[in-house]
């Protein structure tokens, strides 16, 4: 037992010998590391090593014909490793700069609060003619280097909501994606900012060595390191350039939006905003002048009322009132509603179409008391057993619909609009409401509100008779890999499509018929359907909407316009609407006078307001 | 009988001294990786060094109290801390917050984080020296086998289960205490366990077939000397080669099945099977800069360039060891490496002039868990093991890892001042 002991206690030399090998191992692998390894010692001499961020070229956007959108041009950015800056003459650098010492200070100091060791910009967008000039004595200064990058350039300078645009990272962004360092430049609004990881692409690094002259050596163990750009995606949108254009030549002068959208496949092509501004403005070193003179213009041109601006559709919404009572089962095509005119209760109709319309006539003349009815049988229907019941049915098939709610395709910070629930007409009535209550539903007032987006929408679902893709920007990567699948997806409403005949000879009545609310739009050659809507709005005079498509036989077209303050929809939305759908259809239009009239048409929104 | 103010002069001060040395050069640099971002104050709160300083002085705090407690209480209460720690871990399973892809932490709220399995390893080390050390136990009785296996596995495998490979690793390092005790076989199955490792990475590295011949010939070799001289256990030498020829063909299965992604590519990366220096291989690429940059004198303290956050990750926690070898080059790391050997090879002496069995499995079982922490940090610095994140002991930043280390140290001071009054 004792022996055996002895023997196990030997064993005690075969574990320090362990410990001993794997020591002196390391230690021989320390020695070829630290001393006999040359090209890692270099950097010990006084070198630094720069870490060279190689950008790549940010993907190009193009139109849905191939026409240019967004392309890049070259800058420089003048970098600065704080811990590397010493002995410069400050005020020769201050000249040689064109500025001021106390900006060199206020920014060296915002680069060492960043970091000693990390390049972050000094000078950000330096033009060719001072990088050409400075770089040449930039050896007397240690510490700075040039780093080229590319800016966005807007050729035909439309869609500036739509394309958005980059700015430099901050903190959170910084935070969120490693991936990103001070100074860098990522997408903030519109597709820049939905497709910044397609169109970013992955930078690349160079290591060179820089002696103390601040002079480069060459690359770092023979580039080992050293990893290639690779460049972002290119975006092909389902944008027509063409059409964009003349749409914001159009809403010249007015405050309101116009959405187009190709119907068989949900993809925008035209996504007009109203004012607009030229989206060249807020690039490079003017963006941020530029964009707080456009934050302070009271027309607020920076807001993209096409998905941020909430409207009551007023009677764009008598369609989908008529389809829910023809799904529901509430009311048949034939069905014919009493209307008084002016003197109809509880609402009154503001046409003077006589008798009792059924309902492609009611949506001709857009009669009120036709859609109110229509929305009281269907809430009240008996097969609900309440209406309480009727009333969640009718708010599930307008969600059905696509409102009420964001699609949440590749179109940031997109409004959802309200369609109430009954909950909220619970707590506001105290539980106690009824048709009468809420009639205004019936006619697209009330709580109702929708953005232009959804309305076009609605035109585009009719069009197709009863589904719709999620309307969205995006139709190809240039890379050929597939959209987001949520784009491409057929969403059904749950409406049978014989009911949607019904309403397209309806809204093809609107142009067409005798009493048609927007026969004066007619176009002539192309057949096409519409509705106007004359919305209300508390703060002064009704908007004027329209939404439509065209060819009726084959839509290709579906649209909706608002024109803030603008009177009957009439008035300036169906104009637009019909020369938009003939400029898509036929590449021109037909009707210089109207074009002219719109055009140059300005609603004086000063004098409009003060009627508040 | 024991005179409490007498321990001062019991303790093994060469042991400690190194501790001491250890800690102080660790505290240095974490404080010179932190320097990147502007100068600040040694004991600044804000910064890691700062809190260190804290987590080191109640380190040594509990570890003056380890020494005035009584030595016999870890023995008498070594299953009950077991059982706590497996406990925690469990907790950790449950409840536990992610931090860095593994659940390990317990939050107590306030910037208060414990780490559960750093102090498994001490529970599971007082475990095993508690159930060796008794009369009765045999390794070479299966009686006892089965429940020592059982007290390592349970463990690690709890750890695993919170995808902290690294960790769960450490508990192989007590085949060291196994084989100190006279564990049938456990000398072989450290020699098979470095050849299943050889052939893993030749197998990567070639091929099967090639493998296949390598293995096939040397069987033959072998066999041919076995017939030959009518060597014994012919059979026992079958079964091992039998043994690696399997293993050549689940390594494929293994590698590209059972490991983690992240795991697979660290391993390819340091076999340089895929050059990647911007992607996995960033770490090991830089950490190897850093240290390479130091050559043999070093840039001197708070000189480095390279062992910033910036360019190191991890800077203070894993690949502290990159700071030593840059701002103290060669002579710094060799000086730590032999303060390292030191401090293993005293321990070992220490374990074996206890009179306890109970102090001397807990030495040896201490002594494998901080050199297996050691070589795999700093293999992983150097490109010589695969990133696997564990901290290197009393240098690293962490509060867990510190505090966890130093009363496992702590204890065994205690017993080995109190060897003495073992009549």
């Amino acid at each position: 037992m004792k022996n055996q002991n002895r023997n196990l206690s030997n064993r005690q030399y075969v574990i320090i010998g362990v410990f001993a090998v794997v020591g002196l191992l390391y230690v021989i692998k320390l020695f070829s590391l630290q001393v006999l390894n040359k090209e890692l010692k270099q950097s010990a001499d006084n070198n630094v090593l720069r870490y060279v961020t190689q950008y790549p070229a940010r993907g190009k956007v193009f139109d849905r014909n191939g026409k240019l959108l967004v392309y890049n041009e070259a800058v420089y950015d003048l970098m600065v490793v704080p811990g590397q800056v010493k002995d410069i003459d400050t005020l020769e650098f201050c000249r040689l700069l064109k500025i001021t010492p106390e900006s060199f200070v206020e920014r060296l100091t915002k680069a060492k609060k960043y970091s000693r060791i990390k390049a972050s910009a000094f000078l950000p967008q330096v033009s060719k003619e001072d990088y050409a000039h400075v770089g040449e004595v930039l050896y007397r200064f240690p510490g700075f280097y040039f780093q080229t990058r590319t800016l966005r350039h807007y050729p035909s300078a439309v869609a500036a909501h739509t394309l958005g645009d980059i700015g430099e990272v901050n903190h959170d962004e910084m935070a969120a994606d490693p991936y990103y360092k001070m100074g860098d430049y990522v997408g903030k609004s519109g597709i820049e900012k939905f497709y910044e990881k397609e169109l970013r692409g992955k930078k690349g690094l160079k290591v060179v060595l820089v002696d103390v002259h601040n002079r480069e050596k060459g690359s770092y163990l023979d580039g080992a390191l050293d990893s290639l750009p690779v460049p972002g995606k290119d975006l092909y949108l389902g944008l027509d350039a063409e059409l964009q254009a003349y749409g914001e030549r159009l809403m010249n002068g007015k405050i309101g939006s116009i959405v187009a959208i190709e119907p068989k496949t949900g993809q925008i092509l035209a996504f007009v905003t109203s004012p607009t501004y030229d989206p060249n403005l807020l690039v490079g070193r003017v963006r941020g002048a530029n964009y707080n003179a456009l934050l302070n213009d009271p027309s607020k041109p920076l807001i993209n009322r096409a998905i941020s601006g909430t409207y009551p559709p007023g009677s764009t919404f008598k369609m989908v009132n008529g389809l829910i009572a023809l799904q529901s089962g509430s009311i048949t095509p034939a069905t014919q509603f009493h209307c008084n005119g002016p003197a109809s209760t509880p609402i009154k109709c503001t046409h003077f179409h006589g008798g009792a319309p059924d309902l492609a006539n009611a949506i001709e003349n857009s009669c009120n008391p036709y859609f109110y009815e229509a929305f009281k049988t269907t809430i009240n229907n008996p097969k609900f057993g309440g209406i309480k019941k009727g009333y969640d049915y009718w708010r599930q098939m307008t969600w059905n619909l696509g409102l009420g709610h964001p699609f949440e395709t590749d179109i940031p910070y997109e409004k959802s609009g309200n369609i109430p629930t009954g909950a909220y007409y619970d707590k506001m009535y105290n539980g106690s409401w009824n048709s009468v209550t809420i009639r205004s539903l019936g006619i697209g007032q009330g709580e109702i509100l929708l953005t232009p987006l959804q309305l076009a929408n609605i035109a585009a679902t009719i069009a197709n008779e009863g589904y719709y893709y999620p309307p969205h920007l995006i139709r190809a990567f240039g890379d050929s890999t597939a959209i987001p699948e949520k784009m491409t997806t057929r969403l059904e409403t749950g409406i049978e499509s014989r009911h949607f005949k019904v309403i397209k000879a309806g809204m093809q009545s609107v142009f067409e018929g005798s009493h048609g609310t927007a026969r004066g739009s007619r176009i002539p050659g192309i057949t096409a359907g519409g509705k106007t809507g004359t919305a209300q709005n508390p703060h002064g005079d009704n908007h004027s909407i329209f939404i439509a498509f065209a060819p009726v036989e084959d839509p290709q077209i579906a649209l909706s316009i608002i024109i803030e303050n603008g009177g009957y929809g009439s008035t300036w939305a169906a104009p637009i609407a019909s020369l938009m759908m003939e400029k898509y259809i036929r590449g021109y239009t037909e009707r210089p006078n109207v074009e002219e009239r719109m055009m140059n048409g300005v609603i004086n929104y000063d004098i409009k307001k003060k009627k508040q | 009988m024991t005179d409490r103010n007498s321990i001062i002069g019991k303790v093994d001060w060469p042991l400690l001294l190194m501790y001491f040395a250890l800690v102080i050069v660790g505290w240095l640099s974490i404080y010179s990786a932190g320097m990147s971002e502007g100068h600040h104050a040694i004991y600044d709160m804000s910064q890691f060094c700062g809190k260190q300083m804290m987590w080191i002085g109640i380190s040594l705090g509990v570890g003056f109290l380890v020494l005035l407690l009584d030595a016999k209480i870890y023995d008498a209460f070594a299953i009950w801390v077991y059982v706590i720690v497996m406990l925690l871990l469990l907790v950790v399973l449950v409840y536990g917050r992610a931090t860095n892809g593994a659940t390990s932490w317990i939050d107590f709220g306030g910037g208060i984080k414990l780490q559960p399995s750093e102090f498994a390893k001490l529970g599971t080390a007082l475990a095993v020296a508690s159930f060796l050390g008794r009369q009765d136990s045999d390794l070479s009785n299966r009686k006892t086998r089965l429940p020592v296996y059982a007290l390592i596995l349970l463990p690690a495998a709890l750890v695993l289960l919170q995808h902290d490979a690294g960790s769960a690793i450490v508990f192989a390092s007590f085949i060291f205490v196994l084989y100190r005790e006279g564990l049938p076989g456990a000398g072989a199955v450290m020699l098979l366990a470095v050849g299943a490792v050889a052939v893993f990475v030749l197998t990567l590295l070639w091929s099967k077939t090639v493998m296949c011949i390598i293995i096939g010939s040397m069987f033959a070799l072998t066999l041919a000397y076995y017939l030959l001289h009518k060597k014994k256990g012919l059979w026992r030498m079958v079964a091992v080669y039998a043994f690696f020829f399997a293993f050549v063909f689940c390594v494929d299965f293994a590698f590209y099945h059972i490991l983690e992604d992240h795991q697979r590519i660290r391993i390819e990366v340091i076999l340089g099977m895929k050059d990647d220096p911007q992607g996995a291989g960033y770490n090991l690429h830089q950490s190897q800069i850093a240290i390479g940059s130091g050559g043999f004198w070093g840039k001197g303290f708070l000189q480095g360039t390279q062992t910033k956050y910036d360019f190191v990750p991890e800077q203070h926690t894993d690949f502290i060891f990159c700071t030593v070898g840059e701002e103290g080059g060669f002579k710094g790391t060799l000086f730590v490496i032999l303060l390292y050997v030191g401090l293993l090879v005293r321990i070992i002496k220490m374990a074996e002039r206890q009179k306890l069995a109970f102090s001397r499995i807990y030495g040896y079982a201490i002594a494998g868990i901080l050199f297996v922490h050691v070589a795999i940090n700093i293999g992983m610095t150097i490109g010589l093991v695969p990133v696997i994140g564990i901290p290197l002991p009393f240098l690293s930043y962490g509060g867990s890892s510190l505090l966890a280390f130093t009363v496992m140290l702590a204890i065994f001071v205690k017993q080995d001042a109190n060897r003495l009054n073992i009549l």
